[in-house]
This record gives C-alpha cells, structure tokens and sequence, in this order.
C-alpha cells in the first residue's frame, strides 16, 4: 500500500510520510518545516464539513491544510 | 569580571515563539503596562517593544517579535522576525540576547524554531510555556536534561498564572554567562563538510558574518533554483563553488532541498527521546477533541457558528447603545460648554459645530470598535478563529479568498475599521489586500441611520406573505447586496488585478484554551489608542475643512436651506447634479452625498440642515414628513418616491464615504495608492449600481 495520496485516507487512518510531490517549493518547505517529513507519522482527524480542508494530528498537534495540498502528499497507509 | 562586564550590555532582548505559544500572554506578564506599539520602517507590521525592570536596577529593553514556526518563513509578520535575528533590518540593532518561548505540550515542532535560533548563536533563554498544558497530556520534561542536552537556560513558565517569571528574568540576566553556543545537530558528513566550505567561502568573499553565512549557506545548498538565479547577487567564486556543490550531492543522491529540515527533526526526535515521558492517559480524547467534535460538525459546526456571530453582533448593538450616547452627550456638553464661553459668531459655529461636533461623531463608534475587538480577541485567544476559518475556508476558497479573510469581513459589518485591522492574520499580501479592499462593501453601523430614516420615510408599511414586513425585506436586501458586491469583487481582483496563485492554507488548529483576559484588555487599550490618535486627528482637520465649505461664502439673510445653497457644498452641489439625475438625484441629494462623502451618517443631518429642522437625529419624524413631502417645484411630482429613496440606499451600500476607513487603508498599506484604487472602484461601483437599479424601477414602473 504505497504512493498513496494523503486526501485520500479516511478519518482515523494513520499514515506515514514518504515524499512531498509539489512542485511549488514554498508549499514544500512549509509543510517540512510543520515537521511533515519523510517518515512523519500522520493520522486523519476529520474533514472540514464542507469537505475541504482537511484537518490532521502530526507530532502531537493538529494542523489543516486544503485537499489540494494533501494531494501533494505522498504516504504509506500504516493502518 | 569578563562576564559581568558584558552581562550589563546586554540592553536589548528579542522575544520570539511560534504563534499560539502564549508568547503574547508572556510578553505581558513581563512588561506590564509599559508597552510601545509602533511600525517597522517600510512594512506595516507592528513592532512591540516594552520595558522589564531587572533585580539590578537596570532597565531592559524587550522586543516582541511575530509569531515565526521557522526563520525561512514567508509573510511579512514572519519575515520581520527573521530579518531582525539576522541584523537586516537597519533601524533595529541586533539583539543582545534571545527568548525564545516554547509550547511543552508541542515541544517537537517548537524545538525546530529554537534550534534556528541557536544556529544564529545568540545568547538564548528557552521559556518552557504551558508547562500546565502539557502535565495534563501526560506529557513530562525532564528539565534539567533539555537544558543539557540544548545547551541552554530552560525555565518553567506558565504564562497566563504569572509562574515563572522571576526566574525567566534572572535567566536573561546570567544567560551570557551561561548559553553555550554550540549548534548541536548533525547533517550527514558530506553535506556538513560542504556546507562549512562554503559557510568560510560566504564570510571570506562576501563580507557577511559567520552567523549569517551559517543560514545562508544552507538556503543556497537546499535551493531548488539553478545558480544562475543568484547570478549577481554572489561573487563568482562562490557560484562556481556552489555549482560544483551542487553536483556532487545530486549525484550522492541526497535531496538537497529536504535534507536540512530533516536532520533537524532528527536531531529534535533525539532531544525529545531523551527528555520526555509520556504518560499513559486515561482517556485518548482531550477535552479539545470533544469540543471540536461538536464545533467542526458537519451541521453543528454552522448552527454554533451563525448563532455565535449573531449573538456577538447583536450584543455588540445592544451593549454599544448605551455608551454611544454618553459619548455623543458628552460632546454636546462639552460643545455646551465652549459656547458659553465663545460669544456666537463664526468662531464658535467652527469649534462647536466643525471641530467638536465633527470628532464627536467619530468617537462616537469608539464603543462598537472597542467591543467588537473584545469579541474577536476572545475569539482568538480560545482557539475558535481557527475553527471559524476552518469550516469557513472552502466557500472563501470560491472567491480565490482564504479562510481567514471571513472574520474581517464579517467584523466589517459592524464598521470598516477595526474589519482592516483585523485582516494582519491574513498571510499572503495579496489576500490581505483582496480582503481589505472589498471590506467596506459591507454595510457597516454608520449606513444604519441613512438606511432607517429612508426605509421609515418611503418603503410602504405592507407586510409580506402575512408576516414579513416589506421594511425589513429591504433591509436585509441593503445588507446581502453589500456581501454579495464584497465576494465578486474578490473575485474579480483575485482574477484580474491581484492574480496569483492562492496561498497555500496550512494553519495550526491550536488546543482550546481560557482567554487570558488580561491580553485581551491590553489588545483593546492599544487599538483604541491608534484609533483615537490616527483617525482623530485627520478627522478634526476635515471637519474644519467641511465647516468652512457648508458655511462660506455667506448669505445673510434666508432660510438655512438657502444658505447652505449659497455655500460652497451647496455650489457643488448643484454643480454635479447633471451628473446624478441618471441616478434620479437631485441637487440637495447631491448636497447630502457631499456633506457625508467623509461620514456617510451626516447624510441624515445634513438632509436635516437643508430641510430647516434642527437636531434632525433625535426628531427624524418630522424630517421624514417633510422629505415625504417635498414637490419637485419642476415636474410637481413628489421629489422623493420609494425609488428614489432605494437608489440612494444602493448608492450608500457601495459607495466609500467613509474617511476613517481611507485613513486606515492608508494606514495598513502604507501608501495613497490602495487608498485612492479602493475609492475609485467603489465611486464606479456605487454610479453604476444605483444607475442600474434606476433605470430597472423605473422600467417596472411604467
């Protein structure tokens, strides 16, 4: 199960990061520097109820980025 | 004796954090009430300096830089926090140490910023903040070994119960003797020999310190753009080093753009594994998870956020009430008083009604914007803006706008204002902008008296559907007209004049949390400070400048109608009527239109001068009689019909009469230019509008 897009897990799933795929490098080092790196374990909270953005709990905290930017997130399903 | 020597140099002192550290929370807790806000030169960033009494004697100057989650950030909050550590910012001297605030229940993504700024190799003082927070997760620091293990001063503090401080400033007072200035984490070995390579190559041929050569190298090394973008900017020597580093790790196969944030974190997950012990918790969901179950439910979510912006509007109306008209007394009185004094004539007509009565009517609105920003400060301190933004972010996202825009538009409702005030949490320039420019298409309390007199005067008293009444029907159309105008107007810049890409939305949702009270005031005296200083004072010269134009030249003898044709207002008045009859205006119309293109409410006191009743506010009855009556001694018609008076209605939805707000824009973008576009737009806007809607009355008429 990998190569998979971070906007396509469901909430409660938990996954790791394997690469950052943007090819806008602000977007890229924002994300690294939110500490979502390779390796970086990231669970789904929820959507938001319009279904966008999508909201995340990485390194104890909870951080929401737009489904546009979650497809640039490439991760493997842990559970 | 070394140490002491330098120790009492120390004179200025940054304090840094990642937002929602409670950085603010501390700041306050350490100066009190001996607050500067002010501007950097060239960006409108606030800059906050305060001063802190040491044990000693001495007096410590404190500099409360913008919340920064990295040193390589982008907005221009975050940019000048950066720019400040690096010494870039001319008429700010570096600073002589550093504290730096972290989040215990976050430490991880804390500690990223903090080792940034051990890089820089200041003197640095850790504040361990919400340490509370955190025992509550089940989280524990072993203190004493993140000192050791940072090399740095780490003090235990909770902001908002004042625990800590003490011990925070006599940290500060000893941290030169103290921090050890080693910058602890490791990059793999190829890529740490390069990067001291060119590290020595920066400071030899470009002149820089070695502190600014150590962030600079790793930017240039991790940079995905070709050498030849820096052509220019570097000597040669170092671009062809450059060139040759950059081979030589793209052939290693690292990714040079990830690997210097990643060894970062790695070093941090080492630091935290040593120094932390999480605690089994007894339940996996913390009280911010329930709450945010229900707040960010699919329906929920909106009831809780519609009722809470109704509530907060509503009371804002109700609870301004009282204290508007203490105000608004309070100047008569006074004016009152300077006319006992003045013998009547010109001199007190200009102090009495000019100055007194023009900054009156300005102060006034000081209760509403007081409140509103008690409210949003509340809203921010506790988390819940977040969330707003949150649930909001993808209908703003339709319009190219960010989630975050929706509360300055939102708090634009009450008044322009402190809605532009409140756009500085908007990251991109562009989407702050956007947002600023269209915020006074939102019907604000100032449009409230000229759309009451005109609903009351001519929108029949008729009931719909049994039991909607047509004079509310027309109101909420004034107020969805001004959102709807607001959100294609974003549209149509962020389309056109303003294009870029949308930023990108990546927004912490921090825990909820009590709203130290305290802030919020502090926040409240600030702004009303500006409010009072910068829009008073421009407000007190037009006044005067409006007075002389109502007033001269003078004609003895006729009616205060016919005077005030005779003055200057009045000239024009009937000057730019041929150009307001397409809009069905005539020229005392045009009078009103004028008199309030700086304050739209003197529209009604105005309508009051030229229809000879005095105090027209507190009578608008008679007013409303009158105006009802009024014939058009040309045509015999009724000078004001029901389309008339929603013409003017529309026009003062979209039309920016509002000097405050100009002086704001001013203000915040730091130029004429914004200022005067957002006028010109608006002007267009408002013609065509009421044009429009005319021209469609009074076809449905016919």
């Amino acid at each position: 199960m990998s190569g998979l897009r971070l906007n396509t897990l469901r909430p409660g799933d938990t996954c790791a990061v394997e690469k950052i795929v943007s090819a806008d490098p602000k977007l890229r080092m924002r994300l690294l520097e939110m500490g979502i790196i390779k390796g970086t374990q990231v669970e789904v909270i929820r959507y938001a109820p319009l279904g966008d953005p999508i909201e995340l709990k990485v390194r104890g905290y909870r951080l929401s980025i737009r489904i546009e930017e979650a497809a640039s997130v490439i991760v493997v399903k842990l559970s | 004796m070394i140490a002491q020597a330098i120790h009492t140099a120390v004179k200025n002192i940054a304090i840094i954090g990642n937002p929602n550290c409670g950085k603010t929370t501390l700041f306050n807790s350490l100066t009190g009430l001996r607050q500067k806000v002010g501007n950097y030169p060239g960006v409108t960033v606030e800059k906050k300096e305060g001063k802190v009494l040491l044990d000693n004697g001495t007096e410590i100057s404190l500099l409360d830089l913008p919340g920064t989650y990295s040193l390589s950030a982008n907005s221009p909050d975050e940019k000048v926090a950066t720019d400040v550590l690096l010494g870039k910012l001319p008429e700010t001297p570096l600073p002589d140490a550093v504290i730096c605030v972290i989040d215990a229940s976050n430490l991880e993504r804390n500690l990223y910023l903090l080792s940034q700024i051990i890089d820089q190799q200041f003197p640095v003082v850790a504040a361990l903040n919400m340490m509370d927070v955190a025992e509550r997760n089940g989280i524990l620091i072993d203190i004493k070994k993140l000192s050791t293990t940072l090399g740095i001063p780490v003090v235990p503090t909770v902001g908002s119960k004042q625990t800590g401080i003490k011990d925070l400033i006599h940290a500060v007072q000893n941290t030169i003797r103290i921090s050890d200035h080693a910058r602890r984490w490791k990059l793999p070995e190829k890529i740490d020999s390069e990067h001291q390579e060119l590290v020595s190559l920066l400071v030899e041929n470009e002149k820089i310190s070695e502190r600014a050569a150590y962030f600079e190298a790793q930017s240039l090394l991790s940079t995905p753009h070709g050498i030849e973008t820096f052509a220019g900017s570097y000597s040669q020597q170092v671009l062809s080093h450059l060139q040759k580093d950059h081979e030589t790790l793209d052939a290693l196969g690292f990714d040079r753009f990830s690997i210097f944030v990643e060894s970062r974190y790695q070093w941090i997950k080492l630091v935290c594994d040593e120094c932390i012990t999480v605690q089994q918790r007894k339940s996996e969901q913390t009280i911010s998870d329930r709450i945010d179950a229900v707040v960010t439910h699919r329906i929920w979510g909106f009831v809780i956020f519609f009722v809470m912006m109704a509530t907060i509007f509503q009371t804002i109306f109700a609870w301004a009430n009282v204290p508007m008209e203490l105000i608004g007394m309070g100047f008569d009185w006074l004016g009152l008083q300077v006319g006992n004094i003045i013998p009547p004539g010109d001199l007190r007509d200009l102090i009495v009604n000019g100055a007194i009565g023009g900054v009156g009517a300005v102060v006034t609105f000081l209760p509403q914007i007081l409140l509103l920003f008690l409210f949003l400060g509340l809203l921010e301190d506790t988390g819940y803006m977040a969330r707003a933004a949150f649930i909001m972010d993808r209908l703003m996202g339709k319009v190219g706008l960010h989630g975050k825009s929706f509360i300055p538009l939102l708090s634009s409702f009450a008044c322009a204002i402190p809605g532009i005030m409140s756009t500085r949490t908007i990251e991109s320039p562009k989407d702050r902008l956007v947002t600023m420019l269209v915020a006074p298409l939102m019907s604000c309390s100032a449009r409230m008296p000229v759309y009451a007199l005109l609903i009351a005067a001519f929108i029949p008293q008729q009931s719909v559907l049994g039991f909607i009444s047509l004079s509310g029907i027309v109101l909420v159309s004034m107020y969805l007209l001004g959102l709807v105008m607001a959100l294609l107007m974003a549209f149509l810049f962020k389309k056109t004049l303003l294009k870029g890409q949308s930023p990108a939305f990546i927004m912490e949702l921090p825990p909820y949390r009590m709203p130290a009270l305290k802030n919020t005031l502090l926040h409240m005296w600030e702004r009303s400070l500006v409010f009072l200083k910068k829009a008073g004072t421009i407000i007190l010269g037009v006044s005067i400048v409006l007075w002389f134009l109502a007033t001269y030249p003078k004609l003895e003898n006729g009616t205060p109608s016919e005077k005030l044709g005779h003055s200057i207002v009045g000239r024009i008045g009937h000057f730019i009527e041929p150009a307001i009859a397409p809009l069905g205006f005539d020229w005392k119309i045009g009078i009103g239109m004028v008199s309030s293109l700086l304050q739209r409410e003197v529209f009604v006191s105005t309508m009051g001068t030229i229809y000879n009743i005095e105090n027209a506010d507190s009578q608008s009855l008679s007013l409303r009689e009158q105006m009802q009556r009024e014939i058009n001694p040309e045509t015999g018609a009724p000078t004001f019909t029901a389309l008339t008076a929603i013409c003017i209605m529309v026009y003062y939805v979209l039309a920016m009469q509002c000097l405050s707000t100009i002086a704001v824009m001013r203000r915040e973008t730091n130029g004429w230019k914004w200022p005067m576009f957002q006028l010109a737009y608006m002007t267009v806007l408002a013609y065509a509008g009421t044009f429009i809607t005319y021209r469609v009355g009074l076809w449905i008429q016919s």
